[in-house]
This record gives C-alpha cells, sequence and structure tokens, in this order.
C-alpha cells in the first residue's frame, strides 16, 4: 500500500520529487543537528590545586543544558525536523487531498516560520559557540575550548548541521511561497483559478 | 477606497518597522559605559561582543531596506520582489536578536558551569540600555512578520478571492 503512494509521488511532476528530496534533506539536518547536540556531553577531571604533596583533583561536566541557547538549539531543531517530517508524510500520504486557497497558505506561512525558527536558534547557538571558543577578554570570560575539545568539536558538527538545515529549509520556502502563485499539478488535484495580481 | 486603506496601512507598518528598528540600532550603538573597581576600569561598549555587533549591523540593513521600500511607487513591477526581501529581513531580524539575546543573558545570570561573572552588576546602565534596544528589536521583528503577511497578501492575493 505505501509501495504504490510512494510510486504515485514519484510518478508525478518533477518538482513534487524536487521539493520531496529538499524536505528529506532539511529533516536530516536539523534532525541530526539536534540529537549530536542533544548528546553532547563531556567529562573531564582537572587538577585543581594541591594539599602538601598530593594533587587535588576535581571533575567537571560540560552539558548542553548548562547553556540556555543550547537548549533552545535542540527544541528548535526537533520542532522543525517534527514540522519537515509532516510535510513530507502530508505529501506522501495526502495523494487525495485537494490544495486549495486555505491549504497552500497555511503550508507557506509554516514553512517560512519554521525558517525563522531554525535561523534564530543556529543564530544563538553560533554566537554562544563563539564565546566558548574565543572567550571574551572585556567581561573576563575564559574560554571552555582548550579544556573540552570533544564538546566543542560536536558543538561545532550541530551546528553546520543546523546551517545546512536553514538553507534547505530557505529553498523550501521559497519553493513554497512560488507555489501559492503558480499553483502547479503537484500535490493539487483540483484546477485551482489562476492568481491574478 | 478599500484599496486605499490598505495601501495606507501598509505604509504605516512600514514606516513604524522601520523607527522600531532605528531605534534599536541608535540605543545599542550610543550604549556605553565605563566602571572602576580596584584601580582597574573597564569600559563596556557594545563592540565588545560580537553578537552586539551582528545586531547593529543586522538593524541597520532592515532600516535601509525599509526606508527605500517606503518610496516605492504601487505600481511598479518590483513589488514581488518585496515579498522575497521581506522574508530574508525577517530572518536577519530573528537571527540578530536571538543572537544578541543568547549573549546578554549571560551577561545578565552569568553561567556558573563555565565560571563566567554576570557584568551586570558593574556596568547597571550599559545592561539597560542593551535591553532596551533588544526589546526595539522585538518590535521590530513583530512589526515585520505583520509586514511579510501583508505584502503577501496582497501581492499574491493566496485567498484566491480574485477568480478569474
Amino acid at each position: 500500500m505505501a509501495v504504490s503512494k510512494l510510486a504515485l509521488v514519484a510518478s508525478s511532476g518533477k518538482s513534487c520529487k524536487i521539493l520531496l528530496g529538499l524536505r528529506l534533506l532539511a529533516f536530516s539536518a536539523t534532525l541530526s543537528a539536534a540529537i549530536v547536540m542533544g548528546l553532547n556531553k563531556e567529562t573531564k577531571t582537572f587538577v585543581v590545586g594541591k594539599v602538601g604533596n598530593t594533587p587535588v583533583k576535581a571533575t567537571f561536566t560540560a552539558e548542553f543544558q548548562h547553556t540556555p541557547a543550547f537548549v533552545f538549539f535542540v527544541v528548535a531543531n526537533a520542532m522543525v525536523s517534527f514540522h519537515n517530517l509532516l510535510m513530507i508524510a502530508l505529501q506522501i500520504f495526502g495523494g487525495k487531498m485537494e490544495f486549495t486557497g486555505f491549504r497552500l497558505l497555511s503550508v507557506a506561512i509554516l514553512d517560512m516560520l519554521n525558517v525563522s525558527l531554525v535561523s534564530a536558534a543556529a543564530n544563538a547557538a553560533a554566537f554562544m559557540a563563539e564565546v566558548g571558543k574565543n572567550g571574551n577578554k572585556h567581561a573576563r570570560w575564559n574560554k571552555i575550548c582548550d579544556r573540552f575539545t570533544t564538546y566543542c568539536d560536536h558543538g561545532a558538527g550541530a551546528l553546520i548541521a543546523a546551517f545546512a538545515g536553514v538553507i534547505f529549509m530557505v529553498i523550501i520556502s521559497a519553493v513554497t511561497i512560488s507555489r501559492l502563485v503558480q499553483p502547479n499539478k503537484c500535490c493539487s488535484t483540483a484546477a485551482s483559478p489562476s492568481v491574478a495580481p | 477606497m478599500v484599496k486605499l486603506t490598505k495601501r495606507i496601512g501598509g505604509f504605516v507598518l512600514r514606516l513604524a518597522a522601520f523607527a522600531a528598528a532605528l531605534a534599536a540600532l541608535i540605543v545599542m550603538v550610543t550604549s556605553r559605559e565605563r566602571a572602576s573597581f580596584f584601580a582597574v576600569s573597564l569600559e563596556a561598549k557594545y563592540t565588545d561582543m560580537a553578537a552586539f555587533k551582528y545586531f547593529v549591523i543586522a538593524n541597520a540593513v532592515v532600516s535601509v531596506y525599509s526606508f527605500l521600500v517606503l518610496f516605492l511607487p504601487h505600481e511598479s513591477l518590483l513589488w514581488k520582489f518585496v515579498v522575497v526581501l521581506d522574508l530574508v529581513m525577517t530572518m536577519l531580524l530573528t537571527s540578530s536578536l536571538s543572537a544578541a539575546l543568547a549573549v546578554a543573558q549571560v551577561g545578565k545570570k552569568g553561567n556558573a558551569n563555565a565560571g563566567w561573572l554576570p557584568i551586570c552588576g558593574q556596568v547597571p546602565k550599559f545592561c539597560d540600555q542593551i535591553t532596551g534596544a533588544l526589546i526595539a528589536g522585538f518590535i521590530a521583528l513583530v512589526l515585520y512578520v505583520f509586514l511579510l503577511l501583508y505584502s503577501l497578501h496582497s501581492v499574491v492575493d493566496p485567498f484566491l478571492l480574485q477568480k478569474s
């Protein structure tokens, strides 16, 4: 049953397949960003001082929950990947649904909202990571990347995935908005009247 | 008559968004405070943090763009381009506001796990001006979201109200 629906999607217009591929890419990018940042944790023991001759060690952990910007990053990327999953499911399993006026508009608005959301999350995490990597002399904030290198590397990977997700979401949003102007055969079985601006 | 009120509404909205972005820009650029403690004098200005510099640049771009679009004649063909650029400006505003907010939150509350002390205790006036600039940036963002919806509605006619 699902195979026949997939075949139906595959046989429809070329822009349908391109949009589906883009959504799959955006879904995987944001999901991997959320997962990599969500599992980001590093524990290290440092020598803090000396008592007599024996060094005193203390264990420090770097987790993503310590920074509110990273928590926002994980939550926002999870939300955007869920949105993309919904849209993919709609495109595959909603073949008979007629995409008339309000439904096209709601897809376009949701895409625009999610573009803003993921771009905000990626930027907040990027600037917090910059402070963590370079420190800030004026505020006397020490950098933490020289001690927790794995944490920083994983965070950088998650950031790259999130920015790739931003780019894909921008392209998807542009395609969806252009479909408002010219509703083509993709996902619209009813003949919608052409738009006259 | 209805068209005229819609056009005036769009114009007023864009003027308000321009004013808000310009206010955010000016308030952040003029925020500067010198504090001294323990014979060490530190001056806090907006260029200390990269996120604040990005906020200033993004709001400058948005202000200039809004000002230019205010003078666009109604019958011009560039209005379809304005829809795309409105989306780009909204994204710029969200990202810059979110970045500045993330860094300002660390400045206000500190980060105990990383050993970063909050700086708002030493430079309270600077912190207040940054807060004001962020609020103005947020107002500009909300106005730009409405502007984006307005541009979509007036240019694209997404409800397909005009049946051909």
